[in-house]
């Protein structure tokens, strides 16, 4: 089946089996395998793509089902040579080891700082009904759908902190 | 994951006439398709149906559209303002990117997370009616204590649900022949029974188009989710409540579960017994008791019903003080 | 080659000297660009663009039995089918560390969800559906599946140490001591769960294999590829340059590795296998769960006289590994008669193998719990108890210790802590709904230094290039091995380049126990002094004064850069550590202190972390970020295993139930409060060339027991059945638990 997907700003037409996640799309079919596969079931946040802006889990998700949607995966973000500032705060922070869970985390902490810019509340938002303001507890919660078996969780959201600090309009 | 026929409808119309499963989210759906567990031929995209919007009622209510994503359902305004419990349950479920994609409509018709379930090489009545259920006496820690059967003890996973069960909220639909219905939530969902695989009401083709929550429920909302660890986790035990007091005694009550049973629990019982009283200890001990009088546990999850109890007091302590 | 054995205390070294300023250092990682654009290749993302097929394991739907036959038909009928192999070409699970090979099936299952066949097909969608085509049939027998039901208990082989080890006449003493403590503890099973799956592309093109796997050991890996498909190991080449976590479990080779380079020799295109996570948790291998009774006599005064710490564990037929829970026992605390003894019980479930650190992660998650129950017995606060009971030499064998600085965490971590604001009585404080508690714990780990092997080259620019077999599983390594050669060298950071994870390489130590900085490091100190040699005698100079920084050789009153040395030529160089009478001579390993607060739910028993400081003395840092950052990750780990973490064994069917990381929890980022660690300035010469001990592992080792201790000083609750989940604790909160109405 025929698919047009339009990733990190390149039209790519491929001709798929209609099985075939998102995540697979990019991993098997067009060599972008900045994307992670750390479960394919939603538990572990590796494989977190935006689509139209919004976070999703790639591994859940059809790649046919994504005609016409804008997807950016972590490569979209910035390249080793010139780097995202969610990018460069995790170098700094050392917000990762092995750093398989690192993409996830980084596209979804981009996709979240968008969240709370638009007044998202969240879990443990006090107050929902006036709005939100970013803090550690925040962060923490708004990016618990992104396991890190390293565990370099403080210094992810040190890097959160900083380069939200940097990154007023998140791309 | 088996071969299928995937469609795309574009229109509500198109979606009936395609036949097959409707594909929403797909992060329910997709996740079972996997480990095929779920099996369906033909997938029908209904993601580009125009049912994304949430609209103000003539009653004073909301409409909200079937594929409204469970995050801008919580983040809607009016929703955080008039309907709390509502944004609050589903704030504690899943994930920011599970509920980006989540839908109302997928949220409500999600299946159990039962282990047995999940694992095709078990027996499983939910999924191969007749086979048996290996969660009795097996791993039933998440398993429920209200309303199961011996053919089924699963739970409905849902926080969404359970708080639009307190909110009344009613479910319209499309039938593969065009009619449309109304179904009042506390009517959708079935208890395991001898067909733990039919979960609700809707029939073959049916298409969930909009939800319905009657004007807003005035008072105290809270919805408290007990879980395993801090985020990202199942409830084992939840409760939804929206309680208003003019002082003195409890004037409304609506109280749901999740975690307790094969459906989000509502039990109009301890609501009468809750309004016209003041609130006091006591009180709420025997409201507790008076759900909790049928609980059964089945090994692993003996604890529930403590937990329940106790989970439940305290949120009508708070909800009583706090209203 | 040159060589350094450990046989004596290392003196000053260019590292104390620090010229260059590099080490200790928190530098970034030398990859970090890499990982975080998405651009680091991990095992599955070789050969991207190639034709490859894709392969999907079969697992067994029985726990134990024979297997009748494996009809591969309908599998074989479906378009984009290229293969189904069954049969001796499959292996049971991974393989065991350093083991020779793995375990074929044999025609039989040893425990559920076992692969029996994998499905080779043209893509990954095919190759999936297919795997639930093919029909296996099997004669079932009855399984073992329940530790307490003890139906075979065996020895254990001696890794990774001697199981059973005692002194004197522990019974006796124990008979005879004023208090006797006898108190038993279970840890459950663990998985590992690196976020990575285990993964393969495997190339073989008619001559050659080529393999990336995700592995942490790679020496052993081409001998086990070529047991295992029968070509010549000189004839495969094996490749992990970035690992996604391994924490053991990746030790041994995967099963994927094995699947994948069979099914490349045999249709002749490149395979890539990756587990699924499902896979992973039934295919690989898992931390045995323990029973654990510790035994300890005391005097009314505190003084512990004797020690008994003996644990059954479980591993599936023909495994000799064990998990090792009384590794620290042997020499934390006092007591001329003890016992260290551990059994196999057998059961038929996925073998158990090596996580993050074995041993103490479980062990201590016991003794430390007992040190606290035993010091409240006494009356005496668990730091003075853990003063009192301070051994002068090991006292297993009275070898001195090479540094021993527990007490010094422990009184930094209590000063740092405010330990002395602990409260008193257990329910005693509370704020709102949360009863606060306060716990600690000593923390300890076993130091091994292991051979290893690294070269340098220095290319006639003045750049260098190590190069050695180790891998990177997340540890920094490639960055600590760069500052180690650039402190030596004395060149800037990004003069010095590293490259890991490839057979051909000088062979290693690999990541394991924690070993891998120390002697992976330790190997490009010995090449970074031979290539200082080399320097030194083209320039006529003494080798030990002569001076290196920033590129540049200073010796007399003269500054020549190293180009001007080199004249247009590369040197090549190779350094080797061994062990040697160090470690027999001494009692070698880290330590630390745990401190916690805790707050308990009086509604709901769910646990949260306050606060969680841990002290830690492990030696040289060699890079105070990276160093850090292991030390979250062995508290995280500890969090997860004092709250969350709990493979559950249906004990009827022999099946591993949460099976996924939905259902296994392991702590998210909402679990994890701001962390703190310090790390005390730290030599241990008798431990390296670098001074320097483990540290991956330290962290570890403890933290979970001073959480457990924090949930009863809150609650009064004790928790001796890991892990505290709200269930355990909610039995005995108190009644009073609302705070409002
Ligand atoms: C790791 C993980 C953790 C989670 N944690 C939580 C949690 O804590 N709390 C919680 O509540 N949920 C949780 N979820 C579940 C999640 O909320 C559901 O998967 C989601 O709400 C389903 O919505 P969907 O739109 O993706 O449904 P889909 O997967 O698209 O569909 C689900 C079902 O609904 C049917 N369907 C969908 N839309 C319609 C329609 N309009 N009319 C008729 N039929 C329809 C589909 O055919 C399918 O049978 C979790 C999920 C995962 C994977
Ligand atoms: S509890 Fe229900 S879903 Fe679970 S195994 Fe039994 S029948 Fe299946
Ligand atoms: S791979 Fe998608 S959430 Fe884990
Ligand atoms: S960096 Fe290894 S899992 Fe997060």
């Amino acid at each position: 089946m025929n698919v047009t997907l339009s990733i990190n700003g390149r039209y790519h037409t491929l001709d798929i089996d209609p099985r075939t996640s998102l995540l697979d799309a990019c991993r098997d079919h067009l060599a972008l395998t900045g994307s992670k596969k750390g479960c394919d079931h939603g538990q572990c946040g590796a494989c977190t793509m935006l689509v139209n802006g919004r976070r999703i889990n790639s591994c859940l998700t059809l790649a046919v089902m994504h005609e016409n949607d804008t997807i950016t995966t972590v490569e979209g973000l910035g390249t080793a040579e010139n780097l995202h500032p969610m990018q460069a705060a995790f170098v700094e922070h050392d917000g990762y080891q092995c750093g398989y869970c690192t993409p996830g985390q980084i596209v979804s902490a981009v996709g979240m700082l968008g969240e709370i810019g638009d007044g998202w509340p969240s879990h443990v938002t006090k107050d929902i009904k006036t709005g939100t303001e970013l803090s550690g507890d925040e962060i923490r919660e708004r990016m618990s759908g992104n396991l890190c078996r390293c565990s370099a969780y403080p210094n992810i959201v040190d890097a959160i902190e900083t380069a939200a600090g940097k990154t007023k309009e998140p791309a | 994951m088996r071969p299928f026929e995937y469609s795309r409808a574009q229109s509500v119309g198109e979606a009936r006439t395609l036949g097959g499963r409707y594909i929403a989210g797909g992060t329910n759906l997709l996740d079972l398709m996997k480990l095929e567990v779920e099996t369906p031929e033909q997938l029908v995209d209904i993601t580009r149906l125009p049912l994304n919007e949430i609209k103000e009622t003539e009653d004073g209510g909301l409409k909200i559209g079937a594929l409204v994503t469970n995050s801008v359902l919580a983040a809607d305004e009016r929703i955080r303002r008039d309907y709390e419990v509502l944004s609050r349950a589903l704030l504690a479920g899943a994930s920011g990117q599970l509920r980006n994609k989540a839908s109302t409509g997928g949220n409500l018709l999600q299946r159990t997370r039962c282990g047995y379930f999940y694992e095709t090489s078990r027996r499983c009545n939910k999924r191969e009616p007749g086979s048996g259920c290996d969660a009795i006496g097996g791993f039933n820690r998440i398993h429920a204590i209200l309303g199961q059967s011996s053919n089924c003890i699963a739970t409905h996973p849902s926080d969404m649900a359970v708080a639009m069960m307190a909110l009344d909220a009613v479910v319209e639909t499309q039938q593969a022949d065009g009619h449309e219905r109304e179904i009042p939530l506390k009517d959708f969902y079935r208890l395991p029974g001898d067909t733990p695989h039919i979960e609700n009401e809707l029939k073959e083709g049916e298409l969930i188009v909009n939800i319905r929550l009657p004007k807003p429920k005035s008072g105290y909302h809270v919805y408290r989710k007990v879980r395993d660890r801090a985020s990202y986790a199942f409830a084992l035990v939840s409760v939804a409540a929206i309680i208003k007091t003019d002082g003195n005694t409890i004037t409304e009550a609506s109280l749901a579960f999740g975690g307790l049973a094969h459906k989000p629990w509502r039990d109009p019982k301890i609501e009468e017994m809750l309004v016209g009283q003041g609130p006091r200890r006591k009180l709420f001990e025997d409201a507790a008791d008076a759900l909790l009088a049928e609980a059964q546990g089945q090994g692993e999850n003996d604890f529930k019903i403590p937990l329940a109890r106790r989970t439940l007091i305290s949120v009508l302590a708070e909800a009583t003080q706090g209203a | 080659m040159n060589k350094h054995v450990m046989d004596e205390a290392i003196g000053e070294t260019r590292l104390d000297r620090n010229t260059q300023g590099v080490i200790g250092k928190g530098a970034p990682r030398y990859e970090g660009k890499l990982k975080v654009s998405g651009t680091a290749p991990y095992a599955y993302e070789h050969l991207g663009g190639e034709d490859v097929a894709y392969g999907f394991i079969v697992p067994a739907s029985i726990a134990r039995g024979k297997i009748r036959s494996v009809d591969t038909s309908a599998a074989e009928a479906v378009p984009g089918v290229l293969k189904v192999i069954s049969g001796e070409k499959i292996v049971r699970a991974a393989s065991q560390p350093m083991a020779p090979a793995a375990q074929t099936i044999d025609g039989e299952v040893f425990h559920y969800n076992q692969p029996v066949a994998v499905v080779i097909a043209d893509t990954f969608e095919v190759a999936r559906h297919a795997s639930k085509l093919v029909k296996v049939e099997y004669s079932e027998t009855e399984g073992r599946f329940d530790i307490t039901n003890r139906h075979t208990v065996r020895e254990p082989d001696s890794m990774p140490m001697t199981p059973n080890q005692s002194r004197g006449d522990f019974e006796h003493a124990f008979a005879e001591a004023e208090v006797q403590f006898d108190q038993t503890y279970t840890t459950p099973s663990y998985q590992a769960a690196a976020m990575e799956p285990h993964a393969t592309t495997a190339k073989w093109d008619g001559n050659h294999l080529t393999v990336w796997t995700s592995h942490q050991l790679l020496e052993t890996a081409p001998g086990q590829i070529a047991k295992h498909t029968g070509i010549d190991e000189d004839k495969i080449t094996v490749h992990s340059p970035y690992i996604g976590g391994g924490f053991g479990s990746k030790l041994g080779l995967g099963p994927d590795a094995v699947m994948a380079a069979n099914a490349t020799i045999a249709i002749g295109k490149p395979v890539k296998i990756a587990l699924t996570r499902q896979n992973v948790f039934q295919a690989t291998s898992r931390r045995g769960e323990t029973i654990q009774r510790v035994r300890i006599g005391a005097t009314k005064a505190g003084k512990i006289t004797c020690f008994a710490h003996e644990t059954d564990t479980t591993n599936s037929p023909g495994n000799g590994f064990f998990e090792p829970s009384g590794i620290s026992s042997l020499f934390l605390y006092p007591g001329k008669d003890r016992i260290i003894a551990h059994n196999i019980v057998e059961t038929d479930v996925l073998m158990t193998s090596a996580v993050r650190a074995p041993g103490e992660a479980t062990g201590m998650l016991a003794t430390e719990s007992a040190l606290d129950e035993l010091a409240e017995t006494l009356g005496i606060d668990p730091v003075e108890f853990r003063r009192m009971n301070e051994p002068e030499v090991n006292p297993q064998d009275d070898r001195p210790f090479s540094s021993r600085r527990l007490m010094e965490c422990i009184d930094e971590g209590a000063k740092r802590f405010g330990w002395s604001d602990r409260p008193e009585k257990p329910a005693s404080r509370r704020e709102g709904e949360w009863l606060i508690g306060y716990g600690m714990s000593s923390a300890s780990r076993k130091n091994d230094l292991m051979p290893s092997a690294a070269e340098i080259e220095m290319s006639s620019d003045g750049r260098a290039t190590v190069r050695t077999g180790m891998t990177d599983i997340g540890t920094g390594t490639y960055t600590i091995l760069q500052q180690i050669a650039a402190e030596m060298l004395g060149l800037p950071l990004d003069m010095v380049d590293v490259e890991l994870g490839d057979s051909r390489f000088a062979a290693s130590s690999g990541s394991g126990g924690s070993w891998g900085a120390n002697s992976a490091g330790s190997s490009v100190y010995v090449a970074s002094l031979a290539l200082i040699r080399e320097l030194a005698s083209r320039l006529d100079a003494d080798a030990e004064t002569l001076t290196l920084k920033d590129g540049h050789a200073i010796f007399g009153n003269k500054q020549i850069p190293l180009p001007d040395i080199l004249k247009g030529e590369t040197i090549s160089v190779t350094g080797k550590i061994e062990p040697g009478k160090q470690a027999e001579e001494t009692h070698q390993a880290s330590y630390g202190a745990h401190f916690c607060e805790v707050g308990v739910n009086v509604v709901t028993g769910e646990t949260r972390i306050r606060r969680l400081l841990t002290v830690g003395a492990a030696g040289r840092i060699l890079n105070e970020k990276t160093a850090t950052s292991q030390c979250y990750g062995g508290q995280i780990w500890g969090i997860g295993y004092a709250l969350e973490e709990d493979l559950v064994i249906d004990k009827r069917n022999g099946l591993i139930v949460n099976h996924d990381l939905a259902e296994y929890h392991v702590p998210v980022h909402a679990d994890v409060p701001a962390l703190e660690v310090v790390l005390l300035e730290d030599r241990d010469p008798h431990a390296s060339p670098l001074a320097g001990k483990g540290i991956g592992e330290l962290a570890i080792a403890g933290v979970g027991a001073a959480i457990t201790n924090a949930i009863y000083n809150a609650c009064g609750v004790r928790i001796r059945d890991y892990p505290a989940t709200l269930d355990k604790v909610l039995a005995g909160l108190p009644d009073d638990y609302l705070t409002a109405a």
